[in-house]
């Protein structure tokens, strides 16, 4: 790393994140002025995204080789009063809150106070959501059964594809008027708002090339003030290239990474969209440059790696919008899942991992940042070699980059009815999510309480901690005569709640769809200018929603629990349970222990517990798999949880595996934390039991002591552990590599653990900025000791 | 059939052969090493292994179901009158914590198989296999030659580590079976052999030779124990009577640890390792030079 690229790194590790009212400020006084009764909501959208682009502040921090901030400069970040409007008391919350705090100074507060919060009160998605949904909803929502991924921030999960790297703006721009050329007013009742939606698109082409444009004027300036001749030549240099893209296709390896950047910039600024956009498949896009440079003698290696760097750093710069309530437990951190992809296959289905790849790991294992999140796609054609080069970054344990199976995220999209060519040139992203890039809306509509639900079972409908009776009545579990018929109550309670989730979804996807386009989004998306459709209402060439159902572990070790000890041992009544459930086990540790020892458990390729494990996987699939969504698309599943399975663990009481009230659920598909006790091979036999393939993601953590991995044999074993997981059509895999010691020091010490990244469920974070939960639960995960 | 007692099996073993291994451990060691770190692979009889710290305070099914009534509860722990217990196990069944656990099951060459198979992914990805360790497998000779055979009919890759103190019919029967021999060889003169592990290394030496003869696979283990084998006699003496063989190669240091401590404190045996340290990274990589200098390929294990 060179001396400029560690300056920058070192701002960006002490940037303090912080609130800008910059962006709302812009906004309000854009709705003030244009609340025109015939302005269509795209072409306002658009309007108030020019706006925001053309006034807001510009920021070329010294040294910086790829230009360009969300907010006023590093990690200073900005608001959409148009989705949440934060209060005077959030922020407050957010300016002293231990964790993930964000300073907001006494002007924001003013501007808040006396300007945004009184045009924006009563105007925002987030209240018009709340307002729509039904008491059934609410009920479930505030006993913790779901969580709702809309209510704050925008559906914006997707990736983007090559289609910048060949396409300036201008190209988009022709493709927007041969559409509006095409449009049949005589037949197509739609093709008026086609228009409205196309012109809009245009506008907001325009202004990312505006605001390009803006950067290339402020460099020029700074150029005519520099005395230095090397940053004179410099700012040159970043002028030349902000007012050639993205106005055209970039003509080499810097254009092509400024081009993105200011396309991120776009998609963040327009509005804050879940799992933020990332570039995808880099090594593959910018490879072309990357040869054609090195050949023609304009780029050396060591170049490209600078200007990497440099990109790696604006991804660090832009912390996630602060969220509150609900969505900020579920996701309590500060990445934005910008989750760069790296190996996978080409289009035709051979190995795509070039020497570029090789050179963006390098890049990786030195910058170490929170963000971008990084992944390595492994297919059975990826050279060894590649693989472990990637698990020597993971031995430094920071938690990236995870691992990936291509073959089985392809026939995932495949079975989902995507194309063969489309699911080769795709991948993954937010935590572990399958998606086609450039042409998917792949949105994550909220989290699912799997064992909450059956503790509803377990009360005949009613959820114990409140006394209300939110589900249906399913009978008194004391009068099941088998195993099979609370089974079947189960089953019952989960369709009920899934059933009250789509309702909302519909709902939300539809107030998105009508107040909420997102005309720059769209421009990204295919098919949305040929089909004059915004991203937000099918423009999109696949349209799929997800619910990620949580704590497959618990829920598996619950159900065996009492299969086991109720209906088969008969050592335990229903009744023994559920006294002891209602008391959190108090005067019953024995009972407790015997519950966590002497019950088959998940995790240990045990089929007593996996045959559960895999009736439960069957019964969400059948709840969920297949249902149409409001954009023309339809519903699956994944399992993942970001950070809710601490959440949900908080409003779960006591349940029969042992687990005592308010403790976290399970993660992923991994086991009960601590209840795999024969070692990773058994893990991944037991996980894999599951048909990974109609999902579209799972997410494995597993946890390593270094010494597993200290040799190169070890690291090669390691190696086979994980192309084992794939041959057995894994998902996905990933290891934290560090010691429970270092994590104790850490937790007493965290000042001097302020760089310590633990892989946490999908993503990275900073161990210190976790809650004590979270961090008890790393802590707690079975180290896998050498044996 | 006969029926094989077995201590624990491993999964995901990478320092016992080749690839990724299911290693299992056979119950029962003719040798007493000082250093060993599996005090409960020496016994060929099941035992009962107490960890107080796991135990219930206001629990004692154990006392109630040990049909012998050798546990009382004193202090809040089980006490065990090891002399009137005969291991039945009936207390581990009960404790919910287990506190209390019987170590050592009977099985069957085709139980224990079906174990092994269940890695199998594993085992062919990384060339792997199954590794049958101990204690010692060869005084379990006709259940070992058994298990050697199912799993060479499944043509899983297997592997026999040994202390190499054991009939030479036996050893050279069970050579045959097995594709891989990991042999110890924990000190090179007599006396200290003797005195360190209760037994002397003739007949080991001996059986090596015979194996390094029939141009048998063998990796040679040494356990390198500060003060009792790392000194230069011992290895370059074990070094030259390793290239009198001719045919071995390969050597795999393995440093002692203190590891199994708690299991001494469990099985209320007394360790006897007190005056021993583990190896200093400098002193094993001196020995590993020693030992290449001498023309071997030499490992550092766990």
């Amino acid at each position: 790393m060179n001396e400029r690229i560690k300056k920058l790194r070192e701002k960006t590790l002490k940037a303090e994140p912080s609130i800008t009212a910059e962006r709302a400020l812009l906004l309000t006084d854009f709705y003030k002025k244009n609340a025109s009764a015939t302005l269509s909501w795209p072409m306002k959208r658009a309007l108030a995204f020019r706006h925001v682009l053309e006034h807001k502040t510009l920021f070329i921090d010294e040294g910086e080789l790829i230009v360009g901030e969300r907010g006023t400069g590093p990690k200073s970040t900005p608001t959409f009063p148009e989705l949440n409007i934060h209060s005077l008391l959030d922020l407050d919350i957010l300016d002293s809150r231990p964790k993930i705090s964000f300073k907001v100074d006494r002007e924001t507060r003013k501007s808040y106070e006396q300007e945004i919060i009184p045009f924006w009160q009563g105007q925002t998605i987030r209240e018009k959501i709340f307002a729509e949904m039904d008491a059934e909803w609410k009920d479930a929502y505030n006993a913790g059964v779901f969580t709702e991924f809309m209510e704050q921030r925008a559906p914006g999960h997707t990736v983007l594809d090559d289609k910048i790297y060949k396409k300036g703006f201008m190209d988009f721009q022709a493709d927007i008027r041969k559409t509006i050329g095409s449009l049949d007013f005589r037949t197509d009742p739609e093709a008026f708002q086609k228009k409205e939606e196309l012109e809009a698109m245009s506008v907001a082409a325009d202004a990312l090339v505006r605001y390009a444009e803006r950067h290339a004027e402020k460099a020029r300036e700074l150029a005519a003030r520099e005395k230095d001749p090397q940053r004179k030549a410099e700012f040159e240099r970043i002028a030349e290239v902000c007012s050639f893209v993205p106005k055209n296709a970039p003509r080499n390896f810097w254009e092509a990474l400024q081009y993105y950047w200011f396309v991120h910039l776009g998609v963040i600024t327009e509005l804050n969209t879940w799992d933020s956009f990332n570039p995808g498949r880099l090594d593959q896009h910018l490879y072309p440059f990357y040869k054609k440079g090195l050949e023609d003698g304009t780029l050396t290696e060591e170049k490209a790696r600078e200007l990497l760097q440099a990109f790696w750093i604006k991804f660090n710069n832009q912390p996630a919008p602060p969220k509150v309530g609900v969505t900020a437990e579920e996701s309590g951190t500060y990445t934005d899942f910008c989750l760069i992809n790296v190996g996978g296959v080409k289009k035709d289905g051979s190995d795509a991992v070039n020497d570029l790849s090789f050179l963006i790991l390098d890049v990786i294992e030195e910058m170490r940042l929170l963000q971008p999140s990084s992944m390595v796609q492994i297919s059975k054609k990826t050279p060894d070699r590649f693989l472990r080069r990637a698990l020597r970054i993971v031995k430094t344990g920071f938690g990236q980059p995870s691992i990936f199976n291509t073959d089985a995220i392809i026939q995932e999209m495949i079975r989902q009815g995507k194309s063969l060519e489309d699911a080769r040139l795709g991948g993954a992203s937010g935590c572990v999510e399958a998606g086609i890039f450039g042409k998917e809306n792949y949105n994550l509509t909220g989290y699912f309480n799997l064992p909450k639900v059956l503790e509803i079972t377990l009360h005949n409908g009613v959820d114990p901690k409140t006394g209300k009776r939110i589900g249906l009545e399913t009978g008194d579990p004391a009068g099941f005569a088998s195993y099979e018929e609370l089974f079947a109550a189960f089953r019952r309670q989960v369709n009920h709640f899934i059933d009250i989730k789509i309702k909302g979804n519909s709902i939300i996807e539809r107030i998105y769809a009508e107040y909420m386009p997102t005309p720059f989004l769209s421009l990204l998306i295919d098919d949305c200018i040929v089909r004059g459709k915004d991203y937000h209402n099918g423009g999109a060439r696949y349209n799929t929603s997800y619910i990620q159902g949580v704590g497959v572990g618990t829920m598996t070790d619950a159900l065996t629990a009492i299969k086991y000890n109720v209906y088969d041992q008969k050592t335990l009544t229903m009744p023994e349970l559920l006294d002891a459930l209602e008391s959190d086990f108090a005067g019953r540790e024995a009972l407790r222990q015997r519950l966590i020892n002497k019950t088959p458990k998940y995790g240990n390729d045990d089929d007593y517990a996996d045959e559960v494990m895999v009736s439960i996987f069957e019964l969400y699939h059948d709840a969920v798999n297949g249902r149409p969504n409001a954009k023309g698309g339809t519903y699956r599943i994944n399992l993942l949880p970001t950070t809710v399975h601490v959440y949900f663990g908080k409003v779960t009481g006591a349940l029969p595996d042992g687990r005592k009230a308010a403790e976290p659920l399970s993660e992923g598909v991994s086991p009960v934390q601590g209840s795999d006790r024969h070692g990773p091979t058994a893990v991944i036999k037991s996980v894999a039991k599951m048909d990974h393939l109609r999902t579209g993601g799972t997410l494995l953590n597993q946890k390593f002591t270094p010494q597993l991995l200290s040799t190169e044999e070890g690291m090669g074993k390691l190696a086979h552990l994980v192309r084992s997981y794939f041959k057995l059509d894994g998902h996905h895999i990933q290891f934290n590599v560090v010691t429970a010691e270092t994590l104790r020091k850490a937790q007493k010490d965290p000042g001097k653990y302020r760089d310590l990244i633990v892989r946490v469920a999908g993503y990275s974070d900073y161990f210190v900025d976790l809650g004590p939960e979270l961090q008890e639960e790393i802590i707690r995960r079975t180290e896998h000791a050498s044996f | 059939m006969p029926e094989g007692l077995i201590f624990d099996l491993k999964k995901y073993a990478i320092n016992d052969g080749p690839g990724i291994r299911t290693t299992v451990f056979f119950k029962g060691c003719p040798l007493r090493c000082r250093w060993c770190h599996n005090p409960e692979g020496q016994s060929f009889a099941p035992e009962i292994m107490i960890r107080p710290s796991r135990c219930l305070s206001d629990c004692s099914e154990c006392v109630a179901a040990c049909p012998e009534g050798a546990i009382v509860k004193t202090a809040g722990v089980p006490v065990l009158d090891r002399p009137r217990c005969n291991a039945c196990g009936k207390c581990a069944d009960v404790c919910p914590a287990q506190a209390i656990e019987r170590v050592g099951r009977r099985l069957s060459a085709a139980q224990l198989l079906r174990e092994i198979e269940k890695d199998r992914i594993f085992q062919e990805e990384s060339g792997g296999g199954v590794t049958f360790s101990g204690g010692e497998p060869l005084s379990q000779p006709d259940f070992l030659s058994e298990i050697l055979e199912q799993c060479r009919k499944k043509e899983i890759h297997t592997t026999v580590d040994t202390c190499g103190f054991a009939p030479a019919d036996v050893l050279e029967r069970i050579a045959e079976k097995t594709d891989l021999i990991l042999f110890d060889l924990k000190a090179i003169d007599e006396k200290k052999h003797i005195a360190f592990t209760g037994k002397s290394n003739r007949l080991i030496l001996e059986n090596l030779k015979r194996l390094a003869a029939k141009g048998k696979k063998v990796v040679v283990r040494i356990p390198i124990v500060p003060g009792v084998n790392d000194d230069e006699e011992n290895i370059l003496g074990t070094a030259e009577f390793l290239r009198s063989l001719g045919t071995i190669s390969e050597i795999s240091l393995l440093p002692y640890h203190k590891l199994g401590r708690d299991k001494y404190r469990g099985l209320e045996k007394k360790a006897d390792d007190d005056d021993f340290t583990p190896p200093s990274a400098e002193r094993l990589e001196r020995i590993k030079k020693d030992l290449e200098d001498c023309g071997f390929r030499v490992s550092l294990g766990e």
